[in-house]
């Protein structure tokens, strides 16, 4: 199993820039601990940034494996910025856009922004900037080996691609 | 204009401390990136797309580390670089002083021949080479 931290992908630009959306919601049993009430404080539900970041990591991540049709094993390899200037309680709907800043053989590094929308008058905040970079990790520099099955971009990819109107690699 | 040999330090100064999370005074020409700095390998993919950026240079993948030649077995022997290995070491890194590494050979000793002086002389090379 995996957790799909991306509800919905908008755009899909080759090589540049993939923008997905996320629709925070207290179905979700994580945010009921975080945070949970405490004898002074309500409860104060809000998406944890560590899955705001994997949110964007798999923004980028299909952004990246998009590139070489999803070819190679694209593995989340350092958080290079995690800025955040707001919370995503539920209710919210998130935007992350990721562009690609740099691609070669052995990994790639991405840039990007999370916005958070307001439904109810469609305004948006600025919520968090996070860069992250990426390895090809059959082209790591130690040489280690993996299995030749993709295990990165399994059907649970594909399917978002496919529900959100794009089409995958074999259909 | 050239940049000095000063400025190219001050410039991978910079790429270190950001992308190490070292300290300016860390960032000494002898410091070592991986015992002193504790750069981690991906970091070195890190350090060449900021040193890209930076200098506005093109490297190629193996151009500042040759991560082919400690994995193939032509070039290493019981975990020590062969004759053969060591030749191609020198021909792929004239930017750095692999006498030291000369002696060991280990390959797990192998990551301490990249100080920041190493990450300097490979960045001047590419500028003087246009």
């Amino acid at each position: 199993m995996r957790w799909i931290w991306i509800d919905r992908i908008l755009e899909l630009e080759r090589g540049k820039r993939c923008l997905a959306i996320k629709n925070v919601t207290l179905a979700e049993d994580v945010l009921h601990d975080h945070f949970r009430a405490t004898a002074n404080h309500p409860p104060q539900p809000v998406m944890p940034n560590t899955l705001i970041i994997e949110a964007m990591a798999q923004t980028a991540g299909i952004l990246v494996g998009h590139a070489n049709d999803f070819t190679e094993k694209v593995i989340l390899a350092k958080i290079t910025t995690a800025r955040f200037c707001a919370v995503a309680p539920p209710g919210y709907c998130l935007k992350f856009t990721a562009q690609i800043e740099r691609i070669d053989a052995a990994g790639a590094a991405t840039t990007g922004t999370v916005e958070r929308i307001d439904v109810a008058t469609g305004k948006s905040q600025h919520l968090a900037d996070i860069d992250l970079i990426f390895s090809h990790i059959d082209k790591n520099m130690s040489g280690l080996e993996f299995p030749d099955h993709n295990f990165v971009f399994t059907d649970q990819f594909f399917d978002i691609l496919r529900q959100s109107g794009f089409t995958p690699p074999g259909g | 204009m050239a940049l000095t040999q000063d400025d190219v330090f001050s410039k991978v100064q910079q790429v270190l401390v950001d992308a190490l999370g070292a300290d300016d005074d860390e960032v000494t020409t002898d410091a070592k990136l991986v015992a002193d700095l504790g750069a981690e390998s991906i970091d070195f993919l890190d350090i060449v797309f900021r040193l890209e950026k930076a200098f506005n240079i093109k490297i190629e993948q193996g151009e500042m580390i040759p991560d082919n030649v400690l994995n193939d077995p032509q070039y290493v022997t019981d975990g020590k670089v062969t004759d053969n290995g060591m030749a191609v070491l020198r021909q792929r890194l004239p930017h750095a002083n692999v006498d030291e590494f000369d002696a060991s050979r280990r390959v797990d000793d192998f990551v301490d021949i990249f100080t920041v002086n190493t990450i300097v002389q490979f960045v001047q090379s590419k500028l003087d080479k246009g």
